[in-house]
């Protein structure tokens, strides 16, 4: 996509290029929303965007070290259009996340803009990953306008966010924990709403209502 | 509370969907995306697209359909079919399947679960195995390049082994396919099943045998798998999945509807 024809869009949504696996399906259920959205990592396309998501799935760490290599954390903090993250992005939006192994023995530090820390999923004994169709319990945050308590949405990890006053949306696993989080304009799903069917569409649909066009 | 899934299976030859009978004899079912979307539709909660001809010709599956699915259906998916390598897997990805499954490469390599766990994390890696009953040792065995019955062999693992085995190398989902039962549509194994379920800490996937809509409910209540896989039933219409699903939620059994 051009920066010309980036400038004449009026409604932009922009999917962060972190280089993770799951940009296209993003993309793609946008698409399928009829939405106006690209995947960048340019800084001016990323700050002309109505709205910005930010996508991923692999390991903490890799995601960050993918963020830093790009030079986006300090762009990301400094947005103030409505930021989703989705899956390893919402994670991405903590302090900090103790997810271990693969690459990294310490904590990783995370952006920082919505402050809770992300940890293991007690599953008390039940399969791990947590994968598949679970129900959540939604607030009253606008990203769930029209959803009902105990819709079902598709779930693939095996970190969590804890229950906080920054809890939008909770599900269960074993134990409880945070679908949604969310501060200010930064917000993110624990689940994946591109492959949640209606619900996901829904999900996305309403924060395509978000955001006001540049 | 998490829902049990239903996973219909479009095995995959030449870009068509088929299906044989003890992996014999394969048929033409359909195209791919209107079969998919149609599944999508009528409430299927995952589909795996596995290419049965794939790795045992030493042959990658088209890539192209899989971007075509991944445009189409909101639902997550699954590729199967000789994916030996990080690349091969990270296009998959890319393309926008949401799991690699892996089989055969991995009896050969085991040490590909691990390298591909490493660099997607274990959620997107699942590990199919078809598992028999061997009558003479009274077991189960592993069997490998299932895809063509001229290539399929045995292997030394029992299929307990490798199912441990195949989690310590970081593996975040298993499909175990009881091949005896395939296509004849006489129930899942449940006595296997559950042995293996107890030995199993990530997502297991029941396949093979699927004929009613009561073998769904036995396999989640007796072998408490977390999803149940079939082909057959669902691409001869003899089971209608809204109605399969109507029946299970109908039984208790925890149902996305």
């Amino acid at each position: 996509m051009t920066l010309q024809s980036v400038s004449s869009s009026n409604d932009l949504t922009v999917i962060i290029d972190t280089g993770c696996a799951n940009l296209s399906s993003v993309r793609f259920a946008f698409e399928r929303l009829n939405a106006n959205v690209v995947v960048s990592a340019d800084f001016d396309v990323i700050r002309s965007a109505a709205r910005v998501v930010l996508p991923g799935v692999g390991t903490a760490g890799a995601a960050m070290d993918a963020l830093k290599q790009k030079n986006l954390i300090e762009l990301i903090k400094s947005l103030t259009q409505p930021v989703m993250g989705v899956c390893l992005g919402m994670q991405m939006l903590a302090s900090l996340s103790n997810e271990h192994g693969g690459r990294s023995e310490q904590d990783i530090t995370c952006l920082g803009l919505v402050p809770t820390d992300i940890g293991d999923l007690d599953s008390k004994g039940l399969p791990l990953p947590h994968m598949g169709w679970n129900q959540i319990d939604v607030g009253d945050h606008p990203l769930f306008s029209g959803i009902e308590n105990g819709s079902y949405v598709y779930f693939v990890h095996s970190y969590r966010a804890p229950i906080s006053e920054y809890t939008l949306a909770s599900s269960t696993y074993g134990e409880s924990f945070s679908a949604a989080i969310g501060k200010d304009n930064f917000f993110g799903v624990q689940f994946h709403p591109e492959k949640s069917a209606k619900v996901g569409a829904q999900i996305l649909q309403n924060f395509l209502n978000m955001g006001i066009p540049q | 509370m998490l829902a049990k899934r239903i996973v219909p299976c479009l095995d995959v030859r030449e870009g068509k969907v088929v299906k044989g009978v003890q992996f014999r004899n394969h048929e033409i079912v359909g195209d791919i995306v209107p079969l998919a979307a149609r599944y999508a539709e009528e409430g299927a909660d995952e589909l795996v697209f596995y290419d049965i001809t794939a790795s045992a010709h030493d042959r990658v599956i088209d890539k192209s359909w899989v971007s075509r699915v991944a445009e189409q259906i909101d639902i997550p998916f699954c590729v199967a079919g000789g994916i030996k390598t990080i690349e091969q897997a990270r296009e998959k990805l890319a393309f926008g399947a949401d799991k690699i499954s892996i089989n055969s490469p991995a009896l050969t390599d085991p040490s590909l679960i691990s390298r591909l766990q490493d660099e997607f994390g274990r959620q997107c890696i699942v590990i199919g195995i078809d598992s028999y009953y061997d009558e003479a040792t009274d077991s189960y065995k592993v069997k490998q390049f299932t895809g063509d019955e001229a290539a399929t062999k045995d292997t030394q693992w029992y299929t307990q082994d490798w199912v441990e085995e195949v989690q310590k190398r970081g593996c975040g989902e298993i499909v175990l396919n009881v091949m005896n039962q395939d296509g004849v549509r006489g129930g899942y194994d449940i006595k296997q099943l559950s042995m293996i379920r107890a030995i199993c800490d990530v997502p297991l996937i029941a396949s093979g045998g699927a004929g009613t809509m009561e073998h769904f409910k036995d396999v989640f209540e007796l072998a408490k798998v977390d999803a149940a896989l079939a082909a057959s039933v669902f691409h001869k219409g003899i089971i209608d999945i809204g109605e399969l699903k109507q029946y299970l939620h109908a039984n208790h059994i925890a149902i996305r509807l």
